[in-house]
């Protein structure tokens, strides 16, 4: 579980995209590919003003398939790099996705989430829970994702997703959404330079005299091969399991378990308080990694309340590993509203509630 | 034969191997000893030959990264011997732009056919070449899809019959073949620009000396320098090698004219 970490620093008033993108400075990026899209096109705009008078390198490409190849190119020489986007641009990306979970290089990805499908809208939405969290492109693999719920996070998660990318070789995606990247909060930045850097001996750097050449590849014809590459990857996934975050919020006494992610799960903060001044027992659990998942303590947790409702920005999404967490012992209940609709606090008590009183019903 | 002949290193060049052998010969230590699998007669194996013979020349063995495309030439990284990457169908550019940006020091190079270049990566290429990003693209041009099984490409010749223009290629319905590389000349960031053959030795020895000239202009980073080698696909065409030599002189070559398309101004 998180424990909240004291900060020290001047805090300064930022937008959610911004304070990403200061942060990818301070991690000291080699490189940044991105194209516009709303609403994060603050990230690239921020870098290419500020990167020129700093250090590391920003280019704007012709397209998100570019720059998630660009990335690629990068990532595979040894660079700390890293893109953005929000959702059609991330669509765009992932055949690229794949290549370079494939191939095990580490980079950032983050998805300034807005609704869809289809062109959408560039309101603020949770839609791409499915894709962040269960592959998005070919083949069996996974990114590690974790869900900023405040601008804090937001740049927080820039240095945790590098950390995690570098010590597992593997993408790690940030999944906010248009919400977070647009509002402007307090933040505490992280310091620059505190997270150091080494060249990989694996890296395209050319090869040297005392050293096989090195290749970057997703290329494995042979069926054998291919199956090993696939078991490794599994393995990697597998450790990476340990990496589970998630924040919980009154859950001692709870009897009922609001769970949600990234900006629902603020909104949820707000009904827990509505809650229990009307003397309902609830809580709430906040996955703060969707990939790693925190089945097993939310298992734990289904012994021990009534019920539990998922609140999501989309159909229902997040859901299904909620129901999978908890096999069948309490009831899953889901709220949600799309399209960059965004659910009240009221709107989640109100559900709580009906949910509430027809189990009672049952029970009498 | 004398095993010898192939396997020597390059130190023993113009040496005595035995009695009657004398080393004249022998592949450069840039290509690796994994054979390749390229049909017999293919352009490709001449081409890789060529490049890593001029990397060898040059000695930027060390500083030479390459990028390898979605083709038959998907596993040139198996033969060249040196650092590579291999990129999505199409990408190779764009990935050799990620390379070249965190390496500006190292030589850059993507390798690739036409469908790979001239058609789902056509705006990698143009866009790659537009920022005029000090990188070799080297291209491939066999009119056909050789590594799926010879369907058309962007560059297969009008009246071509391919698995998938099996009654010749019209232009009425997909379009003529794609000049990318006389496209690619109007762009400022391209610094040299020409076209080439394999399928004969003073083709072989004009192509090697525009690969030195482009790693010579990539040293001084004077923008995007563009190979363009007409090749064949003895397998995708259905035709021997030799007769490939045929119809690349007396088909390919008047639409695709060998020679430079672009030189330095000075
Ligand atoms: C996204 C994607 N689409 C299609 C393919 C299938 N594919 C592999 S190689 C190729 C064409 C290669 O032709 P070319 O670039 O001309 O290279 P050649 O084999 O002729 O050297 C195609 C369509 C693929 N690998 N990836
Ligand atoms: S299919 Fe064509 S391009 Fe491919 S190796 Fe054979 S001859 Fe060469
Ligand atoms: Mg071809």
């Amino acid at each position: 579980m998180e424990k909240k970490e004291k900060r020290t620093g001047e805090a300064k008033l930022m937008k959610g995209n911004e304070a990403f993108a200061e942060a990818a400075i301070r991690a000291d990026i080699d490189a940044y590919f991105g194209y516009p899209i709303t609403p994060q096109s603050e990230v690239l705009e921020y870098l290419e003003r500020e990167i020129p008078n700093r250090h590391g390198l920003v280019l704007q490409a012709e397209s998100e398939v570019a720059s998630i190849n660009m990335v690629y190119g990068a990532a595979g020489a040894g660079a700390r790099v890293m893109t953005s986007s929000s959702s059609p641009g991330i669509s765009l990306m992932q055949e690229g996705i794949s290549y370079i979970a494939a191939a095990q290089l580490p980079c950032l990805i983050a998805n300034v989430v807005r609704g869809g499908p289809g062109l959408g809208t560039i309101q603020p939405s949770q839609g791409d829970y499915f894709q962040a969290t269960k592959g998005g492109g070919h083949g069996d693999y996974h990114l590690i994702v974790l869900a900023p719920s405040s601008v804090q996070e937001m740049a927080d998660f820039v240095f945790d997703g590098f950390r995690l990318a570098e010590k597992y070789r593997n993408p790690v995606m940030i999944l906010s959404d248009g919400a977070l990247g647009q509002m402007m909060e307090k933040v505490i930045l992280p310091e620059e330079g505190s997270l150091p850097k080494t060249t990989p001996a694996w890296a395209t750097t050319g090869k040297t005299k005392n050293r096989e050449h090195n290749v970057i590849t997703s290329l494995f014809i042979q069926p054998e091969e291919m199956e090993q590459v696939n078991l490794r990857l599994q393995e990697k996934y597998k450790a990476i399991q340990s990496e589970v975050r998630y924040e919980e919020i009154q859950t001692d006494d709870a009897e009922i378990l609001l769970v949600a992610f990234g900006l629902s799960s603020r909104i949820c903060q707000k009904t827990v308080d509505l809650a229990r001044e009307k003397g309902i027992k609830v809580g709430l659990l906040r996955p703060i990694t969707l990939y790693p998942y925190p089945y097993a303590r939310l298992n734990e947790l289904s012994s021990q309340v009534e019920f539990m409702l998922t609140v999501e920005m989309n159909a229902g999404q997040m859901v299904e590993d909620v129901r999978l967490a908890v096999e069948g012992k309490v009831p899953v209940h889901f709220i949600g509203r799309m399209g960059g609709m965004i659910l009240s606090p009221e709107d989640i008590l109100h559900k709580l509630e009906s949910v509430h009183e027809s189990h009672n019903a049952v029970n009498v | 034969m004398n095993e010898k002949l192939y396997l020597e290193d390059e130190e023993n060049l113009g040496t005595q191997v035995d009695e009657s052998y004398e080393q004249v010969y022998c592949k450069p230590g840039t290509l690796t000893d994994v054979p390749f699998h390229y049909c017999p007669g293919c352009g490709h194996s001449v081409v890789h030959k060529v490049l890593m013979e001029v990397i060898a020349e040059l000695g930027i063995q060390e500083e030479t990264i390459g990028v390898a495309p979605v083709g038959c030439s998907v596993f040139a990284y198996q033969y060249m011997n040196i650092d590579m990457q291999e990129a999505a169908h199409g990408r190779a550019s764009a990935v050799a732009t990620g390379v070249k940006r965190v390496l500006p020091d190292k030589y850059v190079f993507s390798y690739q056919g036409d469908g790979d270049l001239a058609a789902i990566g056509t705006a990698e290429t143009i866009h790659t070449v537009n920022r005029g990003e000090n990188i070799l693209m080297l291209f491939i041009n066999n009119g056909i899809y050789g590594m799926t099984g010879g369907q058309m490409a962007p560059t297969s010749l009008i009246g071509q019959v391919t698995s998938t223009s099996p009654y010749g290629r019209e232009a009425a319905q997909v379009g003529n073949p794609i000049k990318i590389a006389d496209m690619l000349c109007l762009l400022p960031g391209a610094y040299y620009v020409t076209r080439q053959i394999v399928h004969n030795p003073n083709g072989v020895r004009k192509l090697k000396k525009a690969l030195i000239k482009a790693f010579e202009y990539q040293k001084q980073k004077k923008g995007t320098c563009f190979v363009e080698v007409v090749s064949n696909c003895p397998s995708g065409w259905k035709m021997t090698p030799v007769e490939t030599i045929k119809y690349i002189e007396e088909k390919m070559l008047p639409m695709y004219p060998v020679g430079d398309l672009k030189v330095p101004q000075n």
